[in-house]
């Protein structure tokens, strides 16, 4: 659990809503990592007792991994995080068979700019960032080998409907294959079953209590993709590189832990989600929730402030503690205008007002409270 | 006093933030984002809010960047090139002090709760009673009270400019000396949004419509030449203008009539320069008092009197080109500051 701020220099955080940008290891995953990290050291494509020993520890974690994400183990391929997932599904296909790339507006830019850079179309989104599906079956011909629509939003915690989705893309171009990235919905949404008509899935560790830079892509049977770099062929050939074996560890302990709670957490935290959202559209005059509230993961509250520029509303909430986001961080650190919202059709200077407040499993009451009462005094300092 | 530090990522900021702290103010430091686009370095680049963000870690203190690349572009990008595509040469790192520095990044530091706004400006602010001047800095070399020459009361008022007692080399030995990684970094040079490779053409060219002119004799009017862009000519320029056996300079830049004026250096020197949009660091100096005034950033000052509306030289002086800041001085200390008519 996180308590040992001192060290990594945030002493004075009191309340943490930005699970949506990363969440805290969760103890099981802690704990499952910290043998490979040490005795259990091996690389597992050797034929050693030591190798064999992380071996199977991948096996185990691929074998939970697919349950969890509703695959077979050999579908699984481990990869170094959601980007490199995304960008293996996109360029690995298009790499074998050629062809487009479609994908939605609004996705994240693991798979946005990779569209962008194999030549692809971007489909355009409603009000509330749902993809239009007539938008969708008009992009789409022979021509088109794979289509990439999110199961779940970054930013807005809009969820897709992939099953539509998967039927546009039988009726419309056959031949294509279908990826999700599913990224920030592992932590809320039954994957293994929302996933199921895509062909590919990308998932990310630390988004939902495993460690950064491991991640996976499930490619079903039958979907055939070259690697993205070349090597010793791990990973059926599909993924060189040696295992991050803790990570791997790790990242299937903290999905069997996440699956198994995951209905008693979207309770509790959709509860406090609601209250968040409830109490600061009440408390702060001209406050406007982004998109229909019930089409979003648990976690999620996107709010704009018209008049109040987010950038600086996110300084005064750093100052009383409380960690949330705005839009997306570019290289230097600036905040950009969010693609996401101007997708869905929000004016850039509303774009540049919004708070995107993302709750997870560790977010207790008192989090909120303090955010119920740090973010209309910010608001209001602001506003003057 | 809590204080937010302008940090462009070079040592002068830098230094000025490590003297706040060390004067026991509370000091957080800020980036800011300007622009997006192509640039050798300067205020903007990913590199320099790096080397801000270190600074910031080594001096302890919390570092932000705001990201004001639409201000940017609305405020000094934009106009810089429509002043172009009008015949006038405009100082873009004023205008850029102006509306971002002393305009919005003070405002923002105002909403946020802080006292003052620092820079790393070779200047000096001073107190005279309940009011504020504006001094040159201690090193005559690096000086840069002309850039800051358009402030007035409410923005000194909320200004601390720490490095402004120290000479450069004075900054780089405190900065070696507290091991902040940018003591030896080059001081940033020219416009941070035009290429030292593409320069001004490369910049504008995608801009504005450039038009190729004819270059016009000032005393017989004959036509003497030709330039391949009327909006890249400055006043006072002489590269491209050269002709016969003596230099020649751009007197008149006529973009409408792709007309540029050229003559000798005696045809280039005038008796004064009427100023625009002047404002005062104080009240407005009464017409007929003299000064000094100075015509670009490092420019040498040259005696004057001020008429009220006008900067009338005591000895003939080289033109201003249109849209350039005069800064006028009474000794070390700046007056006010308007452009070039």
């Amino acid at each position: 659990m996180y308590s040992g701020s001192r060290v990594v220099g945030w002493g004075a955080v009191t309340a943490y809503l930005d699970h949506a940008a990363t969440t805290p290891l969760r103890p099981e995953g802690l704990e499952a990592m910290l043998p490979f990290l040490t005795d259990g050291f091996g690389n597992p494509s050797g034929s050693h007792a030591v190798s064999r020993a992380a071996r199977a520890a991948v096996d185990e974690a691929r074998d939970t991994v697919a349950e969890a994400l509703g695959c077979q183990p050999g579908e699984v391929v481990f990869t170094a995080g959601g980007t490199e997932a995304d960008n293996l599904a996109l360029a690995g296909v298009v790499g074998k068979r050629g062809g487009t790339v479609v994908c939605s507006a609004v996705e994240h830019h693991a798979v946005l700019h990779a569209t962008h850079a194999l030549g692809g179309r971007v489909v355009a989104v409603d009000g509330d960032g749902v993809v239009d599906l007539d938008a969708l079956a008009g992009a789409l011909d022979d021509g088109v080998s794979v289509v990439s629509v999110m199961l779940a939003n970054n930013e807005v915690g809009t969820v897709e409907p992939l099953a539509e989705v998967a039927e546009v893309v039988r009726r419309r171009a056959p031949g294509a294959v279908l990826h999700t990235d599913a990224v920030q919905a592992f932590p809320w949404l039954d994957v293994a079953a929302l996933a199921a008509p895509a062909d590919l899935v990308a998932v990310s560790a630390h988004k939902f209590g495993g460690p950064k830079g491991v991640g996976a892509l499930v490619v079903r049977a039958g979907v055939e993709i070259v690697p993205l770099f070349h090597g010793g062929g791990q990973e059926r050939d599909r993924r060189s590189g040696t295992h991050n074996v803790a990570g791997i560890v790790g990242m299937a302990a903290a999905m069997r832990a996440t699956v198994a709670g995951r209905q008693a957490v979207n309770e509790r935290v959709g509860a406090l989600r609601d209250r968040l959202a409830d109490g600061l559209l009440a408390a702060v005059p001209g406050a406007v929730e982004t998109g229909r509230r019930a089409g979003r993961v648990a976690g999620s509250c996107h709010l704009r402030f018209p008049g109040v520029e987010s950038e600086a509303l996110l300084v005064l909430l750093d100052d009383a503690g409380v960690c949330a986001s705005a839009g997306s961080a570019c290289a230097s650190g600036a905040i950009e205008p969010s693609h996401v919202l101007t997708a869905m059709g929000v004016p850039r200077s509303e774009a540049l007002s919004s708070l995107r407040l993302s709750l997870g499993v560790t977010t207790t009451d008192d989090e909120v409270d303090l955010a119920l009462k740090a973010v209309p005094a910010a608001v209001e300092k602001l506003r003057v | 006093m809590r204080v937010l530090v302008a940090m462009s990522g070079g040592v002068d900021s830098s230094v000025a933030a490590a003297l706040l702290l060390e004067a026991g103010h509370e000091v957080v430091g800020a980036t800011m984002k300007l622009w997006g686009g192509a640039g050798d370095s300067g205020c903007c680049s990913v590199a320099d809010v790096e080397d801000a963000r270190a600074v910031a870690r080594q001096l302890g203190i919390t570092h932000h960047v705001f990201n004001f690349t639409d201000d940017f572009e609305a405020r000094v990008v934009g106009p810089y090139a429509a002043a172009h595509a009008a015949g006038r040469t405009p100082n873009p790192c004023i205008e850029c002090n102006r509306h971002l520095k002393f305009d919005r990044f003070l405002d923002r530091a105002v909403k946020l709760g802080f006292d003052a706004v620092a820079t790393g400006h070779h200047a000096r602010v001073a107190p005279a009673g309940v009011r504020y001047e504006l001094r040159r800095g201690a090193d005559g070399a690096k000086d840069q009270s002309y850039v800051l020459s358009m402030l007035g009361q409410s923005q000194l008022a909320r200004l601390l400019l720490p490095v402004g007692e120290l000479t450069k080399a004075g900054v780089r030995d405190r900065a070696a000396a507290l091991g902040l990684r940018t003591a030896a970094k080059p001081d940033s040079q020219d416009v941070c949004f035009v290429t030292s490779t593409g320069g001004r053409e490369a910049f504008l060219g995608p801009r504005i419509a450039l038009h190729p002119g004819r270059l016009v004799d000032a005393v017989t009017g004959s036509v003497v030449g030709a330039v391949p862009a009327v909006e890249l000519v400055t006043v006072g320029q002489r590269r491209g203008m050269g002709v016969g056996t003596e230099r020649r300079y751009a007197v008149a830049v006529d973009v409408p009539g792709r007309t540029v004026t050229v003559g000798t250096a005696a045809d280039v020197l005038a008796g004064g320069v009427a100023l625009e949009q002047v404002s005062w660091v104080d009240e407005p100096v009464p017409a007929g008092t003299e000064v000094t005034a100075q015509a670009s950033a490092h420019g040498a000052p040259a005696a004057a009197t001020w008429d009220g509306a006008a900067v009338r030289w005591d000895w003939p002086q080289r033109r201003v080109a249109p849209g350039q800041t005069v800064a006028l001085y009474a000794g070390d200390r700046v007056l006010g500051a308007g452009l070039a008519a």
